[in-house]
């Protein structure tokens, strides 16, 4: 450690800031655990934002030839729906769960940076402050999430969107490295005694290659953006084609960065199901190391498929050819992820709480996304496909059915831990069905438009064959989701206030998290129990037959 | 691993992949053939910048003096080679200000061409680096100043020298493929 202090202790006294202590102490706060609430509730509120305006696409969609929305609106709405849906509320609610759970999961005190935890927390709020007031100043960025050039040239446009779209990315993509590198720092360091590496949770170790992940992958982006705005503020040439720059170069790295953001958005999701999984089935998880192996795989192989997003711009058979069977090879360990946890289920107690419901429609959702995405893979598909609503619906079978339903299982499953309540099942329930009914509504007959032909990004259709009537269904859906999310919150609101109280470890779960109190204290834990296994909360409960006394591969399979 | 140096690791990466992103736009300019007439690296005064570059190639070798002072737990060596490290960053930076100012006045800039605009980012994002490192350096220096370094080990001085040497490396390789490589192909 360091043998000088950077800032001399204090000598009198310093003002107590508890968290019971109004604003400040959340602007102040460095604690992982406000810090993590802090991007979740921020991330919910940006989801309310980028919902809304999907409900503007929906009700604008939902007859040939409205007039709801001006096309240069629809334009707006739809690039800073995608963009909120992905930097600001998926990626970062991501981040926020692992920021809250990995020093409980691993028995730290806290993060290991807590100031830098802080300050991407900043980032991420002001990048995206920074992305919703180009509404105010003129107008909102027309080009779509991922910002192909050359559309975000002057020329394309007449407002200043690109700039606060590019400034407020660059910043939450800077809050969002300092994330990974602190998660990464953490769990290789921080770990309680005795807990080795391949002893963490499966939510920690997901996390921990995410982190990896992020570090590898949000320089690209940065480095985009950088080139974007040198092109636009300073008049250089990187990503214009009419004087030398070359759009196609944006294209690749602007997806070496996006493909493996899937991947950035996803692991902490698998991460959440291979948790919730095996405690409300009864049984451990079946193939942790598998798991594990195939988290780190999948990693490694994001970066080698990311040109599957560009086989329209027409690259070469031999390159597109290398970028298909990659594609298709990262199914395999994806796959071995649902078989993971189908297994896991299988033969359990199994226990049908709203997290485990979630979880249950997160590997059915997550499937369909997934087999919709190998098709892409499939490169003459992907060019009949591409640009059309099959691709819509596929990435949201991925993002929201996949992903998002994997983070209200988290939600589910924590919030307890969190906040010493327990959500109401009756009220999650009936969130759980509207919301997994309204999302199939919405987005299973956006594959039927979109092999149709019905392109995406596009403010209004011709009445041909149907499309009225599939339109119209998908927006009843979108409503219905709405108004799920809307009794998610109330049930959020009302459990605040008078859910049942929970104890420390209400589901009978074996990680570190449910050894201390509900809420966690200040410092997180008083005690920790003695790590010798994944899963220290059982050994502890049943000494008799602890798991560090079976052989490491002989995995349990009786439910308990 | 010590915490703040694994930081500082995977802070480099980012780093790295950052620079090398530059980079490959810088390359594929280069090479491919839409770059079009104008200025190129045969504008460049390769003999002035290698000679700058000398400067900020031997900080690599004080800051590390300086670590070594440290482990001794010499503090006027500290302050020493910590100030000469600052002083050589300060040379090469003015170096790179005045190559700027000739190019410019030769109408070379970020917006003439594909050149232009690669070289100036990539110098650019060096020099950004170069001087964050000179205000930490100087903040160190400060600190040894104010007698707060007692040795034989600082991690902030560790990982603030490790910062350094990426920068200078990544000099190394900006230094030969921008100026070096053209003179030979």
């Amino acid at each position: 450690m360091s043998d000088f202090t950077l800032v001399p202790e204090p000598t009198a006294p310093l003002p107590k800031i508890t968290e019971q202590e109004g604003l400040l102490s959340w602007v102040a706060s460095v604690d992982h655990k406000l810090l993590g609430l802090m991007y979740i509730g921020t991330s919910v509120i940006f989801l309310l934002l980028t919902g809304l305006e999907a409900l503007l696409m929906r009700i604008q969609l939902s007859s040939a030839r409205n007039t709801f929305l001006s096309p240069e609106t629809y334009n707006q709405i739809y690039t800073v729906h995608g963009t909120t849906g992905v930097f600001l509320v998926v990626v970062p609610l991501g981040l926020g769960f692992g920021i809250y759970l990995v020093p409980l999961q691993i028995g730290a005190r806290d993060m290991a940076f807590p100031r830098l935890n802080a300050l991407g927390y900043w980032m991420f709020l002001f990048g995206g402050l920074l992305l919703y007031y180009s509404f105010i100043a003129g107008g909102a960025p027309n080009m779509g999430w991922f910002a192909h050039a050359p559309l975000t040239a002057h020329a394309y446009n007449t407002t200043q969107g690109v700039d606060y779209w590019a400034f407020g990315l660059l910043m939450t993509g800077i809050g969002t490295t300092t994330g990974g590198l602190n998660f990464i720092v953490t769990i290789l360091t921080m770990r309680a005694t005795g807990m080795k590496l391949l002893q963490v949770p499966v939510f920690t170790w997901t996390i921990l290659v995410n982190g990896f992940l992020i570090i590898g992958t949000m320089p690209p982006l940065n480095a985009a953006l950088v080139m974007l705005i040198i092109d636009r503020q300073f008049g250089a040439h990187f990503f214009s084609p009419d004087s030398g720059g070359s759009s196609i170069l944006y294209q690749h790295i602007f997806w070496a960065f996006g493909h493996p953001e899937v991947y950035i958005m996803v692991l902490p999701a698998f991460g959440i199901i291979s948790e919730v999984l095996p405690v409300f089935s009864r049984k451990p998880l079946f193939g942790y190391i598998f798991v594990a192996g195939s988290t780190v795989a999948i990693s490694f192989l994001s970066y080698a498929v990311y040109a599957h997003h560009m086989f329209a711009v027409g690259l070469g058979h031999l390159f597109e050819a290398l970028f298909g069977l990659s594609s298709e090879l990262i199914a395999i360990p994806t796959g071995v992820k649902i078989f993971n946890w189908i297994f896991t289920m299988w033969g359990g107690k199994l226990r049908f709480t709203v997290s485990m419901l979630y979880a249950i429609a997160f590997i059915i959702l997550f499937t369909i996304g997934g087999i919709t995405g190998v098709t892409f893979a499939v490169i003459p598909t992907d060019w009949q496909t591409t640009d059309s609503y099959y691709v819509v619906a596929h990435l949201h079978y991925v993002a929201f059915g996949g992903i998002f339903f994997a983070i209200m299982s988290g939600f589910y499953y924590w919030f307890p831990k969190a906040t010493g309540r327990m959500l109401s099942e009756r009220l999650g329930k009936w969130n759980f069905w509207l919301i997994f009914i309204g999302f199939n509504i919405t987005f299973f007959i956006q594959h039927f438009l979109g092999l149709m032909g019905m392109p995406r990004r596009v403010y209004s259709y011709p009445d041909v064959a149907n499309w009225s009537l599939f339109n119209l269904i998908s927006t009843i859906g979108a409503f219905m989701m709405a108004f799920a999310i809307l009794l998610f919150l109330i049930n959020v609101v009302i459990s605040l206030t008078r859910g049942e109280r929970a104890s420390d470890n209400p589901w009978d779960a074996w990680t570190l998290e449910w050894a201390t109190s509900s809420p966690p204290p200040i410092e997180n834990f008083h005690t920790i129990p003695p790590i010798r296994s994944r899963r220290p909360l059982w050994d502890l409960a049943h000494p008799e037959d602890p798991d560090w006394n079976r052989s490491h591969k002989a995995e349990r399979s009786v439910p308990q | 691993m010590e915490k703040n140096r694994l930081g500082m690791l995977c802070f480099i990466a980012t780093e790295a992949i950052f620079f090398g992103m530059l980079l490959v736009a810088y390359l594929y300019f280069r090479f491919s053939s839409n770059g079009g007439p104008g200025p190129g690296p045969k504008n460049l005064d390769v003999a002035t910048t290698a000679f700058f570059s000398l400067f900020l190639f031997s900080s690599s070798f004080t800051i590390w003096q300086a670590e070594r002072a440290l482990h001794r737990q010499n503090r006027n060596g500290v302050i020493l080679w910590l100030v000469a490290t600052v002083v050589l960053g300060v040379i090469f930076l003015s170096g790179q200000g005045l190559e700027w100012s000739k190019l410019i006045a030769e109408d070379i800039t970020v917006s003439r061409n594909t050149f232009g605009s690669t070289f100036f980012t990539l110098t650019g994002f060096h020099g950004l680096h170069v001087l964050a490192g000179l205000i930490m350096i100087s903040m160190l220096a400060g600190f040894a100043i104010a007698g707060w370094f007692k040795g034989p080990k600082s991690v902030a001085l560790d990982v603030i020298s490790l910062y350094w040497h990426f920068v200078d490396i990544v000099w190394v390789v900006l230094l030969t493929i921008i100026y070096l490589i053209p003179l030979v192909a």
